[in-house]
Order: structure tokens, then sequence, then C-alpha cells
């Protein structure tokens, strides 16, 4: 076969026949651990354990493949003809070498001495351990049929599979699939693509019946009719008949009689874990190798990852849960003896190009389940969504799968979805979340459109990355690309592209699970948390206790942590100056020339003739080249020189003027319109309103920066509708909204209660955003913190529980007792290396 | 800080793109605050970031971002690299290289500290 990749035939890179060389020369002895499987999780366990700990063991993995670790699943596309062989490569060879791996290729590991703690190989190469890595993945189920051993019978597994398969195709004509599964799909739409005449036979009641229902199976099924392929269901075949030499195969024959030409068959009905060497070194076994949460077998030296394992009587087939096992597995190779790996929910996507096709969790429904469903057989749409107890459980798209990734999202984060209920079935854009995320179809794109508006990167670009490095995750991807990196908009878009790019491979993490940055694997949840149960009062102190990677943490960690800190324990956690970005540092924000912005805060944007004397005086006094009246009722100073900050500043206070905190995650404005002080409408009075809540909040830092409006009458022109907190005045109260946004993607606020006096609207909107500052997480608005815990979870602890509301007003008032005006503060000498320049 | 000699953008394996020439004395070390930065103006020259490390290490680069220009001196400080301030680049604080994947790399200058003052070769 000799495959184009570079290790190919039988050159074993071996460099010696006992324990490898160490790679560090006259360095101690180190523990030996060999790895039996050269496949996806193994090697994925490699990648991760060297993270980690790069100088812990003498590594040695052997191989049954001639091949260094490739990406199985781009096998299909490699068959359909969209990529070559050479690139699908993940580790090669230099990567073994640069890492010190000794690398056994070709050689199948035969035999386990547990007691001398061996591994001995075909070829009689023996390779000592101290710990032993088990991923040999699984082996094809072959039918027990008469002629199974025929030539020109072969499973899709490997690259030798795919190669006989292209070979095929060249010369012959009747390719048979047996199995409507996943792969057999992907083979038959393979072969199809590569001129052959193909039938898929499959013996369940519809297609990918382990995936699908009824009517998607179907579905399914007349798409790839039209596209020419063949289906014979259901059909139990009895027997595969030689030709005239006897050996190779010539037709196939079913149970009912029917016979059908066949000089190839590619056998595609299942996978069984392959425990065989497990097996014979008496390694309990039960339908793949037993391993603990901490993937250790029964016997604590010997470790198992992969295909070949068995989960809490769970064997996994696909790559997003066998890499989860590899952290966790490396993990606990490397001592760390942190992380459990506790089961995964899987989703799945056909990767056939051009049909949609996404599955996860459980979507046949049942007992105590719902079903959402939309079938539209004319345009060949069908989505189910199966709920149970408000939560989505399950779903299965077909046609249209631009939602998949965001309902899988959904699923793992177990979301209450009920208010959005009505509207969920329509997607992600028509329910109301997030940004202009997931409009187009990921797949229907085409590769030169824009996803990322930011940073200018392209589909292309971005299924290039994915393809030529070999990458599975959001993180990943935006490392390597920066697409989704900036203002994360099109984050959905992305997930989606590399969802149908490697198919069920991708797995977001639960939101609340995902990590902070690289420099932890901590979530901002499991943060907050420690900070607050350990009583952490600074950012050293977080990163030591939750064992940072990075000393000092770096640009994304820093400031979610200064704020935790803060929020957690005001008055007393320290505030550091490094770890706020430059325009929280320097009080003001930056501009693209390196100039800065200041907005002084305009109380419910109102203003007094002696303010705006004060601000032309400054104005001219600091050549400020431009003035604007802001979205926000008030006035900015564009265009000023950092030196002249504290100077401007001090011209302010004189006049009575603090800072309008335009420039943090903190308050920024409250709004108003003129209210029942003028207004020939106005129920209440709104700019009264508006200055008490301002002036209650001033100095509050926040997640993200927090807006609030107070419109006198429904009529609403503050716009109370689209901010964090909006205050709408009616003839027997007020009325308030919360989880507005105006920004990226608009979002209409809910209503939360109505109150009678401004003494309550101080309380309960106090309250709301004191919960949020608990409980939200560093740059979350407060729209998307009240999806992710739920308006019912708020009204709960905000309206339903008067202590607890009480309680969380109160600590809000402490917090922001006696906070200075940070410009006044610098003024008067605070951080005054931050203003001056050093002149030589 | 202790009093020992650390040239620091003189380790080897890195790139100082002005040979060390007159050296001129900016401020003490601790008058750059840790994980920050101070901002020197040559006359007649471009501005230029002198940074501190978490260690005491004392690093010179150019500020102005090989991106579009940021101001690097207003960026955030973390192990060995600065963010920029404006579109986020991390640049190594020793070399000046931007890190993947973002191409392009600042002009470093050679400093020293020498019993608790920073001198700048410029
Ligand atoms: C000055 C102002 C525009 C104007 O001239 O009117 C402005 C200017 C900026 N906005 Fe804004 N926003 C301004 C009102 C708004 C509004 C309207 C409002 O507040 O009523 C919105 C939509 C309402 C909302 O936030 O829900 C708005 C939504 C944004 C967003 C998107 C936020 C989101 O969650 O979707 C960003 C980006 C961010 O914060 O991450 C942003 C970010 C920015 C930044 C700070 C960009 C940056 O990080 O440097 C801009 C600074 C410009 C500069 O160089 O000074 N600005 N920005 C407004 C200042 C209001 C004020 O007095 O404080
Ligand atoms: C065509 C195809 C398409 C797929 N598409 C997808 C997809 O879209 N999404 C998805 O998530 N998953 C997909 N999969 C499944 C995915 O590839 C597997 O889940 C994954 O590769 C399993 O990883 P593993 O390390 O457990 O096993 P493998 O990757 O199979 O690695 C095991 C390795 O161990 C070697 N080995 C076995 N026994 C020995 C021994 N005794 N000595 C030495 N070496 C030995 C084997 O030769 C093999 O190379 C696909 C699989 C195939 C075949
Ligand atoms: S919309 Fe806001 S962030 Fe965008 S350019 Fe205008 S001011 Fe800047
Ligand atoms: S100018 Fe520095 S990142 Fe854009």
């Amino acid at each position: 076969m000799n495959a184009p990749i570079p290790s190919s035939a039988a050159t074993s890179v071996s460099t010696a026949s006992s324990a490898p060389a160490s790679p560090v020369a006259g360095a101690a002895a180190k523990p030996r651990l060999v790895m039996v499987g050269n496949g996806m999780a193994g090697c994925r366990t490699l990648e991760e354990l060297l993270k980690i700990a790069p100088d812990h063991y003498d590594i040695t993995v052997f191989g049954a493949e001639p091949h260094p670790n490739y990406n199985r699943i781009l096998l299909s596309p490699v068959l359909a003809g969209e990529m070559k062989l050479d690139e699908i490569v993940l580790n090669d060879l230099a990567w073994y070498a640069d890492n010190g791996i000794a690398l056994h290729v070709n050689k199948k590991v035969v035999r386990i001495d547990r007691a001398k703690r061996l591994v001995i190989a075909e070829d009689g190469t023996v390779a000592p351990y101290d710990r032993l890595l088990l991923a040999t993945g699984s082996t094809p189920f072959i039918l027990p049929v008469p002629g199974n051993e025929l030539d020109g019978v072969i499973a899709y597994r490997d690259i030798a599979d795919t190669d006989a398969m292209i070979e095929a195709a060249k010369t012959r004509r009747h390719a048979v699939v047996i199995g409507g599964g996943l792969l057999g799909l992907e083979a038959a739409n393979g072969l199809k693509l590569r001129g052959m005449d193909v039938t898929v036979v499959h013996l369940g009641p519809w297609l990918l019946e382990r995936q699908l229902d009824e009517v998607a199976g179907h579905m399914l099924q007349q798409s790839l009719e039209e596209r020419g392929l063949k289906f014979l269901i259901p059909a139990q075949t009895e027997a595969l008949i030689a030709d005239e030499s006897g050996t190779r195969v010539r037709a196939i024959r079913f149970k009912d009689g029917l016979e059908i030409p066949a000089d190839l068959v590619v056998m595609a009905v299942g996978i069984r874990p392959n425990t065989a060497l497990a097996e014979s070194a008496g390694i309990h076994c039960n339908r793949g190798i037993v391993v603990s949460d901490t993937l250790q077998t029964f016997d604590p030296r010997i470790y198992a990852v992969g295909e070949c394992v068995s989960h809490r009587g769970i064997a996994y087939g696909l790559v997003a849960p066998l890499f989860e096992q590899a952290k966790v597995c490396a993990n606990h190779l490397a001592h760390y003896g942190i992380g459990r790996y506790q089961g995964s929910v899987t989703s799945t996507k056909l990767k056939v190009t051009g049909i949609d096709l996404f599955s996860a969790g459980d979507f046949m429904g049942g007992e105590g389940t719902e079903e959402i469903v939309l079938h539209d057989p004319a345009g060949g749409v069908y989505k189910k969504l199966v709920l149970k107890d408000n939560k989505l459980v399950g779903g299965v798209m077909y046609g249209d799968t631009a939602d998949g990734p965001w309902y899988f999202q959904l699923l793992k984060d177990g979301r209450d979805v009920h208010e959005q209920r009505d509207r969920l079935i329509f997607g992600q854009s028509l329910a109301g979340d997030a940004g202009h995320q997931g409009q187009n179809s990921a797949a229907a794109m085409a590769d030169d459109a824009e996803v990322c508006g930011c940073n200018g990167i392209t589909k292309g670009t971005i299924v290039k990355a994915i393809k030529e490095k070999g990458l599975f995750t959001l993180d990943e991807v935006r490392k390597c690309t920066k697409a989704s990196g900036s203002c994360g908009s099109c984050t959905g878009l992305v997930e989606q592209i590399i969802a149908s790019t490697i198919g069920g491979a991708y797995t977001p993490a639960a939101s609340d699970k995902k990590p902070i940055c690289h420099c932890t694997d901590h979530g901002h949840e499991a943060v907050r948390r420690a900070i607050r149960e350990q009583h952490l009062t600074s950012g050293a102190a977080v990163r030591h206790f939750l064992e940072w990677k990075t000393p000092d943490g770096c640009e994304k960690c820093r400031p979610a942590l200064n704020y935790y800190l803060i929020s957690t324990w005001p008055h007393e956690a320290e505030d550091d100056p490094q770890s706020r970005f430059i325009n929280e540092r320097a009080h003001a924000n930056i501009q693209k020339d390196g100039t800065y912005s200041v907005v002084p805060r305009m109380w419910g944007g109102l203003t007094t003739p002696a303010e705006l004397r004060a601000i032309a005086d400054a104005a001219e006094k600091y050549d400020v080249p431009t003035l604007k009246v802001t979205g926000g009722q008030r006035i900015d100073l564009l265009g000023v020189k950092k030196g002249d900050l504290p100077k401007m500043w001090a011209d302010f206070a004189a006049a009575g003027m603090v800072s309008g905190h335009a420039y943090g995650k903190s308050i920024r404005t409250v709004k108003t319109c003129v209210g029942s002080e003028h207004c020939r409408f106005g129920t209440q009075k709104s700019m009264d309103m508006g200055v008490k809540l301002e002036r209650m909040l001033f100095g509050m830092w926040s997640p993200h920066k927090v807006k609030l409006a107070v419109s006198g009458c429904p009529r609403n022109c503050a716009e109370a509708g689209i901010k964090d907190v909006g205050v709408i005045g009616v003839d027997s109260g007020y009325e308030l909204y919360v989880a507005g946004n105006g920004g990226i993607k608009t979002e209409v606020a809910e209503f939360l209660v109505k109150v009678k006096s401004d003494e309550e609207v101080k309380e309960y909107a106090g309250a709301f955003l004191q919960l949020y500052r608990e409980e939200g997480f560093y740059l979350e608005r407060t729209v998307h913190y009240v999806r992710r815990v739920g308006l019912d979870y708020v009204k709960r602890r905000v309206v339903e529980d008067g202590e607890g509301r009480r309680q969380l007003y109160a600590r809000l008032i402490d917090a922001l007792k006696d906070l200075p005006d940070p410009w006044l503060e610098r003024v008067q000498g605070a951080e005054r290396y931050e203003f001056s320049t050093i002149e030589v | 800080m202790n009093d020992a000699i650390a040239i620091s953008a003189a380790i080897p394996g890195t790139a100082v793109d002005r040979p060390p020439g007159p050296w001129t004395r900016i401020c003490r070390v601790d008058e750059i605050p840790r994980l920050g930065s101070r901002v020197v103006k040559p006359r007649g020259k471009p501005a230029i970031a002198v940074f501190r490390t978490a260690d005491d290490q004392v690093f010179a680069l150019h500020d102005h971002c090989p991106h579009k220009g940021g101001p690097l001196s207003q960026g955030i400080v973390h192990g060995r690299q600065v963010t920029c301030p404006l579109h986020g680049w991390n640049l190594g604080l020793d070399d000046g290289q931007a890190a993947a994947p973002d191409v392009g790399r600042c002009a470093t200058f050679a400093v020293k500290v020498d019993d608790g003052a920073v001198w700048l070769a410029l």
C-alpha cells in the first residue's frame, strides 16, 4: 500500500530494543512510560502529559500501523477525494523525536508481563515499564458469514483500508457497503464519488438508527438516493460468493435469496473495543478494558484510554470523549492527581459534504420527556428537540444544522429553556440568544466568506487551519487563526465550522467549566468559589492556591481575578493596577493614536452652565481636538494627551465634577428622560430617580459595564428597554426591567417586578446588580448572566426572598461606601508614575 | 532589587537592535511598577517603553506596536510578554517578536540594572 505518509512501509524508527535512550544526557533515571497503540486517544494523552510534565517520563510508544499518529476521522474526506493522506498526520516523526519519545511503528505488542513489567512485541522487542498506557482502539466487527475472508472484503478503519478502497475504485465497478451507520455512509459516499456503483445494505429499520429517529432517517436516505446511492433495507447478508478463481469476492447473497454483484465489500457493521492484549494479560475487561474515573485499570500501574476502554459501562466511539479521557489520564500520570472523568454526552455529524445532519444526547425521547418537532418535507428540513424538566436533553436536526452547536451547548450547560420554549425550535437567532452568530449555515458558506469581522478571517482560512494543524477546539482555532478572539460575536459560527469540518469530534465545554485562559484549567465558577471559600485576597494567592501554570497570569486572567477579588472582598482585597486594562488603570479611554478621551459624569444626563463652562475651558486649555455628545447623555473630550490627564481632572474637580467611568467594567450611565418634572405625559420624576440611582452606584465595578435608564412613562424616551436595569414610571409606581442590552446584539430587557417607591427602586435594582456582581463571570453582561442562571432564579433571589434581597442590597451599599473619585485620587498623586514620561 | 547586574536584553539568543551605545541612566528600578512600565522620551527620537517583570528583570522596546503602532507601554505585562492595549497582540519583551498567530517584530534596546539604577543604551 505504501501511503504517502513519511514513515510508510516497515521502517521502524525504534532506537533500541530495550529501554529507550534517555533524551536528556546524564539525567537521573526517570520512570518509564510505555504506550501501546499509537492512535488518536493515546497520542492526545501524551500531548497533554508533555504540556504539564514535560520531563517526567522516558516514553516509549508501540504502534501496529506503519505510520505516526494521524487523524483517523479525516479518512472519510480522503476517501471522498477532498483531502490527501499526507494532510492528515497529527504528530509527525519529528514530534516524537523532539519530545524524546522512542517510537516503534509497525510493531504490534503481543504480550504484557505484569510481574516483570515488560511489554513484548511481535518481533521480540521488549520494553520495561513503570507505567503502562493501553490505547489499542477498536477492531471492526466482521460478520461471521461464509466468504468473509475473500479478497475484496474489507473493513473501514485505517489507512490501509482506505488505500484498498481507493485502489479498488480504479478497476472495479460494484461496491457493497454492509452497515448504514456513520462509517458505512461515509464509505459509500466516498466510493460513489470515486465512480463506483454503490449499494448500502442495512439490517436496522432505517439508516443511522442509533443517531436519527425514523423521520430523519428516511429523509437522509432520500437525499442519498438522489446522489445515486442504492439501498437495501432491511436486508440480512447470508454469504459472500467467490469468483471463478475462488479467492476474490464476486457477489453477495441475502437471506431472502436475492443476489447482487459485488467486487468490493466494505463491512461497517460496528466496532469492538480491542481488548485482546489486555485480556491475555489478565486485566479485567467487560466489553472494554474496565477503568475507573482516573482511567486506571484494575492493575494500578496500567492506565487505558480511548475506544478500547469501558468507563462506567460505556465504550465511546467518538474522539471528543476520548480527548476528555486523555486530559484526565495525563493529569494522573503527571501525579497531579486532580480531575476525574465522569463520562460524556456526545453529538454526531455525518461528514458527507452537502448533507447536514446533527444529533446529540437522548433524541428518541420516552418516559417523562416532551418533544418539539418541526418538519418541512418539501424544504428538506426536520428538527426535533427532546426536553425533560424544562431542559434540553437531546435533539436531531436534518437539512438545517446551523443551530446544532447551540442546542448542544444548551444541553451540556443544562440550561433552563422554558422561557424560550415557544421559539426554541427556530434556532438561536429567533430564540433571542447572542450575537450575529449563527445565521449562516457554516457548511453552506463560501470559503472566502468573512467569518471574523474583527480580524478579517475567512471560512477558508479556518477550515485550512483545522485540517492542516489538526485542531479540535475553539481555543485552538482562536490561538491559531485569531478567529473569534476579539469581540467574540462570531464564536457560534466558528464553532459550527469546527463541527462541520471534524464531525462529532467537536464538543464545546459546558460554559461554567471553560477554563478562564490557558494559564489554568479552572473555570470562572471554580475561581470565584475558591476566592470566597478560602478567603483569598490577592491575585498571587489565587494563582498559588489554584496552581496556575504561569507565575503571573496573562492579560486575560489577571483582570478577571482582580475583579473577583475586589468584588468578593471589598475594602480588603488588593486592587492591583497592573492587572487592569489600560483604560481602567489610566481612568480614561485609550484612542487609536495613544491619546485618551475624558468623559466627566453628568448625573442622570443633567448639567449646569458652570459644568459646561468648565468643560469648554478645559477643551481650550488642553487643545482638545474633538468634543462630542455621547450616546450616554454626556460630553466626551477626545484626543487628550496622557500627561495632561491629571491636570484636566484637577480643573474638573475644582468645578465639582467627577469621573464618568466611561472606561470601566463598571457603572456607566443612567439615562433619563425629562419625566413628570416637565413632560405633559410624565407620571414619575424620572430625572430625580435617575440621579439617585447614579449617585448610589457611583464607583461600582462589575463583571462588565452596567447601564441604566429611567423613563417617566411607558413612552420610554430614555430607552429603558435595552438597559441592564431599566426603570419605567407608571401612575402607580415603577416597573423594573433587567438584562437588556443595546450593543453587539440588541436584547430587550425582561420584566422583573413592579414597585411603588423610589426607595424600593433602589433596593430591587441594587440587589439585582449585587447578585450579578457576585455571580457574573468576568466580561459577561447582565443579559448573558441572566440567560445562564435563568430569570426565574433571579426573581427568586431578588423578588421572592425579601430577606435575601435586603442582604444583597446591604452588601452593595457596603461595597460602595466611601469610594473615592478615581480622578481626584490621581490628582492627589496616586500612581503618579502612570502619567509622567522620562525625558532624556 | 538585588545588586547583581542584569543585562536583561543581552540574554543569549535574543536580539538587540542597537549596539549597546552610550549608557544613559533612566530611573531607579523601583520607579517602574512591577509588571508595569515607564515611557522614556529620548530627545528627537521615538519613545521607548521600559518594562519591569515580576522578577525585576528590565526590558526596553520601541513604544510602537508592529501591528498598528499602539503604545506598548500601556499594555499588561505578564511573564516575558506585553499585550498591546489596542488589539491584543502579545510581544516578547526580550526579542520583540509577536506571538503566533501574529507576525511582526518590535525593536528592542539594551538595558542594564546597576546598583538599583536602570541604564538604557541609546
Ligand atoms: C463614546 C461612546 C460613543 C459615542 O460617541 O456616543 C462609546 C464609545 C465606545 N464604546 Fe460604546 N460608546 C458609547 C455608548 C454605547 C452605547 C449606547 C448607550 O450607552 O446608551 C452602547 C449600546 C448599549 C449597551 O452597552 O448595551 C455601546 C456599546 C458598546 C459595546 C457593546 C457592548 C455589548 O455588550 O454588546 C462595546 C464593546 C465592549 O464593551 O466590549 C463598546 C465599546 C466602546 C469603546 C469603549 C471601545 C473601546 O473599548 O475602546 C468606545 C470608546 C471610544 C473612545 O475611543 O473613546 N460600546 N456603547 C458612547 C459613550 C457613552 C457614555 O457616555 O459613556
Ligand atoms: C473512517 C472513520 C471516520 C471517523 N469519523 C469520526 C468523526 O467524524 N468523529 C469522531 O468523533 N470520530 C470519528 N471516528 C472515530 C475515531 O477515529 C476514533 O474514535 C478514534 O480514532 C479512536 O481513538 P483510539 O486512540 O482509541 O483508537 P485508534 O485511533 O484506532 O488507535 C489505536 C491504535 O492502536 C493500534 N494498536 C492496537 N493494538 C495494538 C497492539 N497490540 N500493539 C500496537 N498497536 C496496537 C492500532 O493499530 C491503532 O493505530 C471515525 C473513525 C473512522 C475509522
Ligand atoms: S461603535 Fe463604539 S466601538 Fe465601534 S467604532 Fe463606534 S465608538 Fe468605537
Ligand atoms: S496596534 Fe498593537 S495590537 Fe494593534
